[in-house]
């Protein structure tokens, strides 16, 4: 049973950390085509963008698009001033405080 | 770099950088702690996964897998799968890390997860970042994302659930991390096309693969419109010091 569970553990390291260690890898050591690593440059912005839409906008299980809701509606002023201040702690701390305000109002 | 000062300041650094993660994992943590000692692991063995495996999102889904009691190797296929995005995230890094040597390589790698590559690109980007003060960011939000879990599953249900907000400290921090990423127009053309990509597939699929394919379609997308429009402000060129 517990044997079990520390193959389960094992196996799940081994899968997580080759795809973190892979790129690391084989890229740190060579020269990067010009191309590639523009295409790399939008990958940030993509990547973050395509966790935090989901996160904000759909809910509930089976998943539905919800626009309207405690957690989009506060990324709206948290938006505005991660956009004025580029602090992230600022941001956070905000979030953190606008959130928990509006689910007393909501 | 500024600080050949040694390690001690990179620590600080690290640190100073790693703190809204931190205070995004606690909450995730005893969450995750509180769930796996309810299918009925040790408080042991859900920080040895949180130790070893340092994916909450894999980890969730591993203990769910767990309480219905699914083979070994769906688990661990389930974990590959969820975990498949940190190959685009890892080449994004790699970009950075041009020349560090392996053995680092390899030790940064086990803390590459959604947040420090996050915290740690905005800053590489803004060119005052070394690898000794990033590789710090992933240690010191492992061990809080172990230290959580394990705390979580000796004693979670005590904590009331949604205390001062803290469940939305991950969501504000990635909406930050975001607004640091769009650096000129193509970037805010490829976040606009990646998550509207992400909002409409995960409807679809289950999972979290719609992060990986909506990721590679807004990226792709916005580098066809950048090579489009030679003219387009190259958001591209990217020349670290």
């Amino acid at each position: 049973m517990t044997m079990d569970l520390a193959l389960i553990v094992a196996g799940m390291a081994l899968v997580t950390y080759v795809p973190r260690w892979l790129p690391l890898f084989l890229l740190s050591r060579r020269r990067l085509p010009q191309w590639f690593v523009q295409w790399l440059d939008l990958i940030p912005a993509a990547i973050l963008s395509a966790l935090i839409v989901p996160e904000l906008f759909v809910s509930g299980e089976p998943r539905s698009l919800v626009l309207f809701q405690q957690k989009s509606l506060v990324a709206l002023p948290v938006l505005l001033i991660a956009l004025k201040t580029k602090s992230l702690g600022l941001t956070v701390v905000s979030g953190m405080l606008l959130f928990w305000l509006a689910g007393k109002i909501l | 770099m500024e600080n050949c000062g040694g390690s001690r300041t990179a620590f600080r650094d690290g640190v100073k950088a790693a703190w809204p993660i931190c205070l995004g994992y606690v909450p995730i943590g005893l969450a995750f702690g509180i769930l796996a000692q309810k299918a009925g692991m040790h408080p042991m063995a859900a920080g040895a996964m949180s130790l070893f495996v340092y994916a909450g999102s894999a980890q969730f889904i591993a203990v769910s897998l767990l309480c219905t009691g699914a083979a070994a190797t769906s688990i661990i296929l389930t974990t590959l799968v969820v975990n498949l995005r940190h190959l685009l995230m890892s080449s994004s890094l790699a970009v950075h890390l041009q020349g560090v040597g392996r053995g680092f390589l390899s030790l940064f790698a086990y803390g590459v997860t959604d947040e420090t590559f996050a915290v740690n690109l905005a800053r590489f980007t803004a060119g005052r970042w070394h690898p000794r003060q990033a590789v710090v960011v992933n240690l010191v939000s492992g061990a809080v994302w172990t230290g959580s879990s394990i705390a979580g599953a000796l004693g979670g249900e005590f904590i009331p659930a949604g205390a001062f907000g803290i469940d939305y400290a991950l969501s504000a921090m990635f909406i930050c991390l975001l607004v640091i990423q769009l650096r000129a127009p193509i970037h805010v053309v490829t976040a606009v096309i990646s998550g509207a990509a992400a909002a409409v597939l995960c409807l679809e699929i289950p999972g979290n693969s719609h992060v990986i394919y909506a990721s590679l379609f807004g990226a792709t997308a916005g580098f066809a419109l950048l090579k489009l429009k030679k003219h387009g402000r190259g958001g591209g060129k990217e020349k670290e010091p």
